[in-house]
């Protein structure tokens, strides 16, 4: 019933309005794909009934750095140094293991400046969702070449782009990230739901965004504008997010024309077959599929890869059950007794 | 001639002249050879013995087959600094024997392996050869182990020579093997052969010895890196992120070693203290002030390049006003400088460490003992003043080890500083009118309120950046408020010496002082004493933290001139308290060099004097 009510009403399941997960006004510039992102953000949050206060928000330095302010005002967030998002998170994670983190970076911020963090994020298998707003240039820098910018893009004031491109989802691949999607923020259906994945996720949920940057790369011709985009992407699947307590009926899907994946917390992600059949279980597959996109040139997005029980940071720990934050000083300093312990283990001369 | 003189001297007692308790030990090896247990055991049974005894090892950068020197000073007056000379050498290492005859003073004596092939150079000394070959092969170690206890041969016959007792040794190596009686009888049969060997064919010509004493009483055995990671783990350190890198790495090393030791809850198995090894410095220091800012008593540790990686993340964290503790363990620098030698060489780095105004706390640590024990203040420093605190300590406090006085138990609560709960932060609402500012000063004591995640307060929340913001922590260009802000800080900075450490003071109202801080105290303290013997009477203090404190600004007016001494090219202290007290700094005299390795009296005696001629006469 309360499942109905909500959906109906302009409350969610927890008593809160869209507005409780709003930031402040964007300052970015109109039309930015940035700005969709956020909304899709606060949406995907409100949908889930996830409280505020129980996420934390990261980022980088740049435009899409900017955005962690335009969304969720009731979370706490830090807006670290260029580049060095993830060690930032990775360390403020470890405060309360309990919150979900979700991080927002640039394709300068995360493919040039920031590669090491970003893999070696990947490597630990840090619960939070980190987002990439993609979009091939430096934007808050006014619009010089990015690490995921194309070979031969040309760029007013830069001329031409004469290196190869970095591809994020690639790079996560090979990293072992353990959930690797591609979304465009001008396509917002999909995106929510891929959000909404990436959250339910226990581990990295890497979200590579394409998206465009109106003001200083926005060429109908080039890979990261909105109408290459739209003309250029091929979905690979249709998918819809399951939270853990909705019932699905079988019947509203076919046998065979569907993938589910269960998520650690029982949620379900559904991967309607659209053109071909595909595993998004398969590290090895995904490499395939968008090393054939990029030959085809086309803008293959979807759930990419997903491995919802892989290890992940805080399994490699003995955390306590409180968060570590909350500790009394009595339960982290050592009692008196362990002082003349440690005097002998050093040779006491009594 | 030093030699037929002591020729005929046997193992008796009738000479006035023996040194007792008094000189110094150098043991040449090969880097990788093993020879550590075999000098620390030394160390621990002169220890053990109630000798005041320091052990400094001198080693390359290297893993294996360079020339290493570890050297030990016994000294019945408790000095515990380096000297120049060296009594006795244990010369293992063919390569270098040449050098260590030259630092042997007039009857001084060497021990060398008997097939050691060399040219002596010295007729002034005592020379002992020793049978290590034929002794190894006679015993019935195996093969593989031949090479390790080899170095035990000189430990049998140093020992019956200078009079250290096998007992001591034994109980050493007990402490050493924690108890595991085979590899103990494996040593120690090498060492008695050796012992019994020197007893029967050696004669002592030398003037040598050791004798009990009661000087080591309630005293430990322990590194400064030691130290700091057990004085932290007693501070309730939360969180440490660190990258390997000499002479720093055995302090996050020992943190992850005694966690289970301090830190593991026996029933559950949960430990309350994460340790990471990152990728870099650069998220070493990002992974420490992510930690801080979530509200853990967070640390790292480093050295100067380890630093400059970390310095945009400190920027950041002393501008938005994030705990965080960062021990940097000082090598010689620039760049990759000497990497395995000591120095005081990055005071005025981490001063005015950042871009833009910046100031750093820094603590300085003077002893083994202090490392233990600002190893926890720093925790509490850090959090109450919500800044970064830097711990400056370097490799030879850092590394070596020393006897000290046992670490005694936090006598202090924790202080967790200005962090509320929902509870308390309520309770600041209520009497605030309902709002909270991250970076209002509502105590007027320059220190805000802070709130941390996972606070499910409504209004708890607030937006970290390094970029311009107001007290409400929101976003902002406005010249006015990034200036009061700025002055905050520099208020509370000013006021960091309500909680830092006062500086250490030795004065009698003599005319001359000596202003010194951390490991340089020691060659210091004994410079003093010999100036005292030369009829030049100084006072001493010794600076703990920075900024400096109004004793020592009281300190420098009460003297006529103050000398300051420090291991490095610049006189960086120097520079530092000139800063901070301009209209007396030309009454503050540099005694200052870095040549790696840690200041001696004698040189200090040395500079003393001469600047004493040139500058202002003879006493
Ligand atoms: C250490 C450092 N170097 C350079 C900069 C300048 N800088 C600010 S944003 C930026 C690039 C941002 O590009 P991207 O991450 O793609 O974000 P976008 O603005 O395109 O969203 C650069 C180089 C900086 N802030 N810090
Ligand atoms: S410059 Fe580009 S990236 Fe930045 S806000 Fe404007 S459109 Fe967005
Ligand atoms: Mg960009």
């Amino acid at each position: 019933m309360a499942l109905i009510d909500s959906r109906l009403s302009n409350i969610n399941q927890i008593g809160l309005t869209r507005n409780d997960y709003k930031g402040a006004p964007s300052t970015l510039c109109q039309g930015c794909g940035h700005n969709s992102i956020s909304s899709q953000i606060v949406a995907a949050c409100y949908e889930m009934n996830i409280k505020p206060e129980k996420v934390v928000k990261f980022s980088g330095i740049g435009c899409s750095s900017k955005s962690p302010t335009y969304f969720l005002n009731r979370s706490f967030g830090f807006n670290g140094l260029h580049g060095r998002m993830p060690s930032l998170a990775l360390g403020a994670l470890f405060a309360d293991n309990s919150m979900e983190g979700i991080g927002v970076s640039g394709d300068g911020d995360t493919a040039s400046i920031g590669m090491g963090q970003f893999k070696h994020l990947a490597r630990r298998n840090t619960p939070m969702v980190y987002i990439v707003e993609n979009n091939g240039v430096y934007g808050l820098t006014k619009g010089q070449f990015s690490a995921t910018a194309e070979e031969g893009l040309e760029l007013k004031k830069q001329g031409v782009n004469t290196y190869l491109p970095v591809d994020i989802c690639m790079e996560a691949l090979v990293t072992n990230a353990s959930f690797v999607a591609r979304g465009f923020a001008g396509d917002p259906k999909q995106l929510k739901n891929l959000l909404k994945a990436a959250i339910a996720h226990n581990g990295l949920a890497v979200l590579d965004i394409i998206s465009p940057c109106v003001t200083f790369h926005n060429k109908e011709n080039s890979f990261h504008s909105y109408q290459w985009g739209k003309e250029h992407e091929v979905q690979l699947h249709d998918i819809t997010f399951v939270p853990a307590r909705d019932e699905i009926t079988i019947e509203d899907f076919e046998p065979g024309s569907s993938k589910e994946v269960t998520m650690h917390d029982g949620s379900l992600i559904l991967l309607k077959k659209l053109d071909k059949d595909y595993d998004p279980t398969s590290r090895i597959e995904a490499l395939k599929v968008l090393e054939d996109a990029a030959h085809n040139n086309i803008l293959l997005t979807g759930l990419l890869f997903v491995d919802p029980e892989a290890k992940t940071l805080f399994d490699r720990y003995h955390l306590p059950k409180t968060p570590l934050n909350r500790l009394k000083p009595d339960q982290i300093r050592p009692k008196k007794d362990k002082m003349d312990e440690i005097n002998k283990l050093l040779f006491l001369n009594e | 001639m030093q030699k037929e003189k002591l020729k005929g001297n046997p193992m008796s007692n009738n000479s006035s002249d023996r040194k007792i308790n008094d000189f110094v030990i150098t043991f040449g090896t090969v880097n990788g050879s093993g020879s550590a247990t075999a000098n620390t055991t030394i160390m621990r049974a002169l220890f053990q013995m109630g000798i005041p005894v320091s052990g400094k090892n001198i080693f390359p950068s290297n893993i294996q087959g360079l020339p290493t020197w570890y050297t030990l000073r016994l000294s019945k007056d408790g000095y515990l600094a380096r000297v120049e000379e060296d009594d006795i050498v244990i010369a293992m290492n063919p390569s270098t024997i040449r050098k260590e005859l030259e630092s042997l003073v007039p009857g001084g004596v060497l021990f060398y392996p008997d097939d050691l092939k060399f040219d002596l150079t010295r007729e002034d000394i005592v020379l002992y050869p020793m049978p290590v070959k034929k002794i190894i092969k006679d015993s019935d170690v195996t093969p593989t182990l031949r090479d390790y206890v080899a170095n035990m041969v000189y430990v049998g016959v140093l020992c019956q020579m200078i009079g250290i007792k096998l007992e001591m040794i034994e109980s050493a190596l007990n402490f050493h093997f924690k108890n595991k009686e085979k590899p103990v009888s494996i040593n120690m049969n090498i060492i008695n052969m050796a012992a019994n060997w020197a007893k029967e064919n050696l004669i002592k010509t030398d003037r040598y010895w050791v004798e009990p004493m009661k000087n080591t009483q309630g005293c430990i055995m322990s590194d400064g890196n030691t130290a700091g990671a057990l004085g932290s783990l007693f501070g309730g350190l939360q969180f440490c992120a660190w990258y390997p890198i000499t002479p720093a790495s055995s302090l996050a090393e020992t943190i992850h070693e005694f966690i289970p030791v301090l830190r593991k809850d026996n029933e559950t198995g949960e430990e309350s203290v994460v340790i990471v090894q990152a990728e870099d410095e650069l998220a070493a220091i990002g992974m420490t002030v992510g930690a801080g800012w979530g509200g853990l008593r967070a640390l790292t540790s480093t050295s100067g390049p380890g630093l400059s990686l970390m310095t945009e993340y400190l920027g950041l964290a002393y501008y938005s006003e994030v705990p965080v503790v960062i021990w940097d363990v000082q090598r010689v620098g620039p760049s990759t400088g000497l990497p395995t030698r000591t120095a005081q060489c990055d005071l005025t780095f981490v001063y005015f460490l950042g871009h833009g105004d910046t100031n750093s706390i820094i603590l300085l640590p003077g002893s083994v003992n202090e490392c233990f024990e600002f190893g926890w203040k720093a925790l509490d420093i850090a959090e109450r003043l919500q800044s970064p605190v830097f711990v400056l300590s370097d490799l030879d406090l850092g590394m070596n080890e020393w006897i000290t006085p046992k670490f005694n138990y936090p006598n202090l609560p924790i202080d967790r500083g200005k962090i509320l709960w929902e509870e308390d932060f309520q309770k600041m609402l209520d009497a605030n009118g309902g709002s909270f500012g991250r970076y209002n000063d509502v105590d007027g004591d320059n220190i805000p309120y802070r709130t941390v995640v996972g606070n499910q307060h409504p209004k708890a929340a607030y937006f970290t950046r390094g970029t311009g913001h107001d007290r409400f922590a929101n976003y902002s260009e406005d010249g006015e408020v990034w200036m009061q802000g700025m002055e905050r800080l520099k208020r509370k900075y000013e006021h960091s010496v309500e909680f830092t450490p006062t500086p250490e003071l030795d004065d009698n109202h003599n005319r001359v002082g000596i202003i010194t801080s951390g490991s340089a105290y020691f060659p210091v303290i004994e410079a003093r004493d010999i100036l005292k013997n030369k009829g030049l009477n100084v006072d001493l203090l010794r600076i703990r933290a920075l900024p400096i404190h109004d004793q020592v600004k009281d300190f420098i007016k009460s003297h006529d001139y103050c000398y300051v001494v420090e291991l490095n090219r610049d006189g960086q202290l120097q520079q530092i308290i000139s800063l901070s007290i301009p209209d007396k700094a030309t009454n503050l005299i540099s005694i200052s060099k870095m040549d790696g390795f840690p200041l001696t009296a004698k040189w200090i005696v040395n500079e003393v004097l001469k600047k004493e001629e040139v500058d202002h006469g003879t006493n």
